[in-house]
């Protein structure tokens, strides 16, 4: 009987065996999870940043280069720091940031490295490192810095810093991370795909402990990271520090255009602040500061503000009247019969000396022969369709549109149309009357500094434009979207630009626009004053260099300078001689330019000027500006 | 009793497919030792006496020279000294509990110089030789007297209590794997049953809420109660049904008191990683975790030979000891596992023909003692690594690392084919 029992014995193990097999084969075959648990596991996937691409101005010197820092990551459950106090004199931070970085980073997770400090400069790196080996859980990730080798153009370059949650929610590709770095305003933002370069993908296998174990299958199917394309820029270092100079202590803006090409000489958004202190680790600080200085230095001025032209909008509409052929250049306009006002000068018996004298009632006349130059007999839809008419002319010398820059938010300003003028009068209730005061550029018309500048370049090339461009070359092959090497046409024929030219040079000779003069250089140019509500005019210029063979067209814009020889015609001048001789002949106007002191009279409301008081105008420098001692301090080295 | 004819060496009688089985396991789990501790960055060889491969290999040597002498004495050595093997095994067991070296919490080991043992690795042997030699008399009878069963409690307690004292309780729960061979020589059927049946209300209890298993209990025996009278007219039914599920009812009462007084906390633990290993991923619940991550993550082929990465990167603690089968899963994947447990099954199922050939008892009862002590291991080490059993360190037999467990297993094991070579010259007894 008992003998029969070893068949219970065997029976009993063979279920248990099968029992391991089907559990096995689940484990191992059936369920997938496990393999994929184990990948995260202990195969990490590490990606590897590369640096950004450098930006370069027209003179092969450099803009922007990348430093290399140092991140301080902590793992907070690992984290071991028995003496606090040696720890945050070491790292030069009080016991209360140590409380909350420690907090920050274990509320993100405690088993994963979180950021502790950001940004430590190579010196402050090789002083803490030795220091830091005391203390587990505390691991270095090498970055970089964005650095500017000169303190100019913030707001054309723009900055990079954290990517924001909104960002990494919308990205339509899943490429950013969090704690990411990205392109976030200027030529940055624009060309962030083409700068941030190609990130390479290592898996690596580590331990239980996290450390490096190799690579995984070889390396065999790790990706190479590849540096960010470099920028080429058209902008000349050496003139744009100098339009900075003079724009110092003034509102405004200063656009300078290569006419043959479209290239951007000198862009200027005043005031300015130096970049590099928001590719420091006090970005936010600093940020905070900028956001709520009242003269709103991170307003891009040259593609955001918008003007209205005053009188060097007299240029299109003498464009426009000879094109439409409503005028000649012989023809001549009295002060009579005219509602708006003008100053004394000698009659006005060409459309050159019209330029040259900025003669209101001329243009006056000429724009209501544009607006009534057809058969229509009633008034209004005579106005209508004759706006209708100009505002298609207009159009094409890129007003009231964005004409397309490589920097973000350019604003279309505003080139009224009949659509425009019916929302305010009403179909058919409106007529020349209503809207004559655009003939000179005031009411209506709005325009941005740029705008202006590629009139200038308009102009200089007799008739036609290339989309004014920062960067003229993307990598090592400098490539260029065809849509910056794509020729467009004014609409106006060459022959009408000669005497609006030598209007222009009149103006400057002889004319309101004298103070832009150059020894021994003709320049052609054009004053404006911008009327606005709230304060002084603004001063407005444009032309350009030498006027047979222009090498450089201009605008500038000053916030309540006034009359526009006062300060934007000399600055105009300066600056085109700066870039076209290296020298300046007029030292006297460039001094007094210089110090030229202009922010008092910006129009500021009460809330504005108490923050003025208040002491946010002062910027923290970043670490890397100036060579000076490490500001951690190894104690250990003492 | 014949002594075995001249000419005709002891070789001829040993049964070949349980040595085949042992060096195949021996071979597998040496190499699978080397992947265990294979380190990519140092490379170092299979060889190296500095690593635990190497060292296996030398374990391996040396129970080949153990092998030979067991083959080499006389059969009748070890069933005529048993209780002195036995007096030695107690004797070595009480000396570790005061000249043991501490290794991870527990007396249990003697250094010579750069190796250890672990007496209570050798326990098992003497207390298998112990029983087969008490249970040799054929006067005693296992299913008609409880007396007799006195000095099997005693063979198996006075060990017990000693591995317990030197904090081995893994190698303490092995005893129970003399069940199996008391259940063989006459032990009644209910008691392993009522045992696995205790085992399994105690998981129940720690699962589902107290008081409907007391209901589904108390329902049970009403049930029982009310066809009893139609299929028995015994009157005693009635009462030993109500015992019954008072004793039930008992022990899910018991449960509590039981996980909160009598089990440390380590093995509370263990206990609730088993039903929810999830409960405590960091914790208790992590060696389940990564062991079922590593051998779940090598599919149906494996990742191949040293190609693993949750073993070899620490992920799965005491790789090359106690979880060495997660090796095998991860870098063989389920065929590889198909193969071990198969040899086992077939490895414990040989064992067990063998001992019912035997004229013997005291060489049944010892080849029964053999099967359940390396079944056991088995059910407990493998049933570990997949989440089927609580975390309890024992090694898988003739896999896993260490001089100590290969040498008391091999010895355990070639003691019953010698034993079982001699059979056609041996007279039965019972």
């Amino acid at each position: 009987m008992l003998e029969n029992r070893r068949f219970v014995i065997i029976g009993f193990f063979a279920v248990i065996g099968l029992i391991y097999l089907s559990r096995l084969f689940y484990l191992q075959v059936l369920d997938e999870s496990y393999s994929i648990v184990s990948s995260s596991n202990s195969i990490k996937r590490v990606i590897e940043i590369p640096f950004r691409g450098q930006i370069y101005d027209r003179t092969g010197k450099l803009i922007v280069y990348n430093t290399p820092v140092y991140d301080l990551l902590v793992t907070p459950s690992k984290a071991r720091v028995e003496d606090t106090l040696r720890f945050c004199s070491v790292l030069g931070i009080e016991r209360r940031d140590f409380d909350s970085l420690m907090t920050a980073a274990s509320v993100y997770s405690r088993n994963k490295p979180s950021i502790f400090l950001r940004q430590l400069s190579k010196e402050d790196f090789a002083s803490i490192q030795d220091v830091m080996v005391d203390y587990s859980g505390f691991q270095f990730a090498k970055s970089s810095l964005r650095t500017y080798t000169a303190p100019t153009l913030a707001n054309t370059l723009g900055y990079v810093s954290e990517i924001t949650k909104g960002q990494l929610e919308k990205q339509e590709e899943p490429y950013y991370r969090q704690s990411d770095y990205i392109g976030q305003s200027g030529v940055e933002k624009i060309y962030e795909n083409e700068l941030r370069g190609k990130r390479g993908t290592k898996f690596i296998m580590q331990n239980v402990a996290g450390v490096y174990k190799g690579p995984w299958k070889g390396g065999e199917l790790d990706t190479m990271a590849v540096a960010g394309a470099n920028l080429y820029s058209g902008i000349d270092l050496e003139v744009q520090q100098y339009a900075d100079s003079l724009m110092v202590n003034k509102v405004g803006s200063v656009v300078a255009i290569e006419p043959s090409t479209g290239q951007i000489l000198t862009m200027v958004s005043a005031p300015t602040y130096d970049p590099n202190i928001l590719a420091s680790r006090f970005f936010s600080k600093n940020y905070t500061k900028l956001v709520r200085n009242p003269y709103k230095p991170l307003f891009n001025r040259p593609v955001m503000a918008s003007y209205r032209p005053g009188s060097t909008f007299k240029l299109i509409q003498a464009l426009v009247g000879l094109q439409e052929g409503v005028v000649t250049p012989g023809t001549g306009f009295s002060h009579a019969n005219c509602p708006v006002g003008c100053h004394n000068h000698a009659a006005t018996t060409s459309i050159a000396l019209g330029v040259t004298h900025s003669c209101n009632p001329y243009f006056y006349h000429l724009f209501r022969r544009v607006i009534y130059n057809n058969k229509i007999s009633n008034t209004f839809k005579a106005s209508a369709a004759g706006l209708e008419d100009w505002h298609s002319r207009v159009s094409k010398f890129g007003i009231g549109q964005q004409l397309g820059i490589d920097l973000p938010s350019e604003r279309k300003g505003n080139l009224p149309d009949k659509k425009y003028y019916d929302k305010i009068y009403g179909e058919n209730a409106w007529k020349f009357s209503n809207i004559y005061s655009i003939s000179i550029g005031e009411g209506e018309i709005l325009i941005t500094p740029l705008k202006m500048a590629n009139v200038a370049a308009i102009i200089a090339n007799r008739g036609y434009f290339y989309t004014p461009h920062v960067i003229h070359g993307v990598g090592d092959q400098k490539k260029l979207d065809p849509m910056y090497t794509t020729r467009h046409e004014s609409g106006v024929s060459m022959q009408h630009f000669s005497p609006v030219i030598e209007g222009m040079i009149g103006a400057v000779e002889a004319g309101t626009a004298k103070n832009a003069r150059i020894q021994d250089m003709v320049v052609a140019g054009k004053t404006g004053t911008s009327q606005n509500k709230k304060g002084d005019d603004h001063s407005i210029f444009i032309g350009f260099a030498p006027a047979d063979n222009p090498k450089i067209a201009i605008a500038v814009f000053v916030e309540n300078a006034g009359f526009g020889g006062s300060a934007a015609a000399p600055i105009a001048g300066l600056i085109m001689e700066k870039y076209l001789r290296r020298k300046i002949t007029n030292l006297a106007m460039e001094k007094r330019m210089k110090e030229t002191n202009l922010m008092s009279k910006v129009v500021l409301t009460d809330q504005q000027r108490s923050l003025l008081k208040s002491d946010t105008v002062k910027l923290l420098k970043p670490d890397t500006a100036k060579k000076k001692a490490p500001v951690i301090v190894n104690p250990l080295k003492k | 009793m014949k002594e075995i004819p001249d000419g005709k060496p002891i070789t001829k009688n040993v049964d070949w497919m349980v040595v085949l089985i042992y060096i195949v396991c021996l071979g597998i789990g040496w190499v699978n030792i080397y992947a265990a501790v294979y380190n990519p960055e140092a490379n170092s060889s299979i060889f190296d006496l500095s690593n635990n491969a190497g060292k296996q290999l030398m374990w391996i040597g040396t129970s080949a020279v153990l092998i030979i002498c067991i083959l080499v004495i006389d059969y009748k050595f070890y069933e005529t000294f048993s209780f002195i093997i036995y007096a030695i095994m107690l004797f070595l067991l009480v000396v570790v509990l005061f000249a043991g070296s501490n290794i991870n919490g527990s007396r249990s080991w003697i250094k010579f110089g750069p190796f250890s043992l672990q007496p209570a690795q050798f326990a098992i042997l003497g207390v298998s030789l112990a029983i087969s030699k008490y249970l040799s008399d054929p006067a005693i009878s296992l299913n008609r007297k409880l007396k007799d069963y006195y000095p099997i409690i005693g063979i198996i307690l006075v060990p017990a209590i000693l591995i317990l004292l030197s904090k081995e309780t893994g190698l303490m729960l092995v005893f129970a794997a003399f069940a199996v061979v008391l259940y063989r020589e006459g032990m009644p059927g209910a008691i392993p049953a009522i045992g696995m049946s205790t085992a399994a209300l105690l998981i129940i209890t720690l699962l589902y809420e107290r008081w409907y298993i007391v209901g589904v209990i108390v329902v049970l025996a009403a049930l029982t109660i009310w066809i009893m009278p139609t299929m028995t007219r015994r009157r005693g039914g009635l009462w030993a049904t109500i015992l019954l599920a008072g004793v039930m009812i008992g022990i899910v009462f018991g449960v509590d008191f039981f996980m909160n007084n009598v089990l440390a906390k380590h093995q509370r633990g263990r206990v609730m990683v088993l039903l929810d290993p999830d409960s405590d991923p960091r914790g208790d619940g992590w060696n389940v975790i990564q062991s079922k991550i590593a051998i779940g993550s090598g599919g149906f082929t494996g990742k191949g030979f040293l190609e693993g990465t949750q073993t070899k990167f620490d992920f799965v603690p005491e790789q090359s000891t106690d979880f060495i089968f997660c090796t095998v899963g991860e870098e063989h994947g389920f065929i590889g596992s198909f193969v071990v447990v198969v040899l086992f099954v077939l490895l414990i199922s040989r064992l067990v023909i063998l001992a019912e050939r035997q004229r013997s008892r005291f060489a049944r009862v010892y080849g029964y003692c053999v099967a359940g002590v390396i079944f056991f291991h088995f059910l407990v080490n493998i049933g570990m690594t997949i989440g089927l059993m609580p975390v309890i360190g024992i090694p898988l037999p003739f896999f896993s690392y260490g001089g100590s467990s290969l040498w008391s297993f091999t010895i355990l094991l070639f003691v019953f084919l010698k034993i079982d070579a001699q059979r056609p010259f041996t007279l039965s007894r019972g």
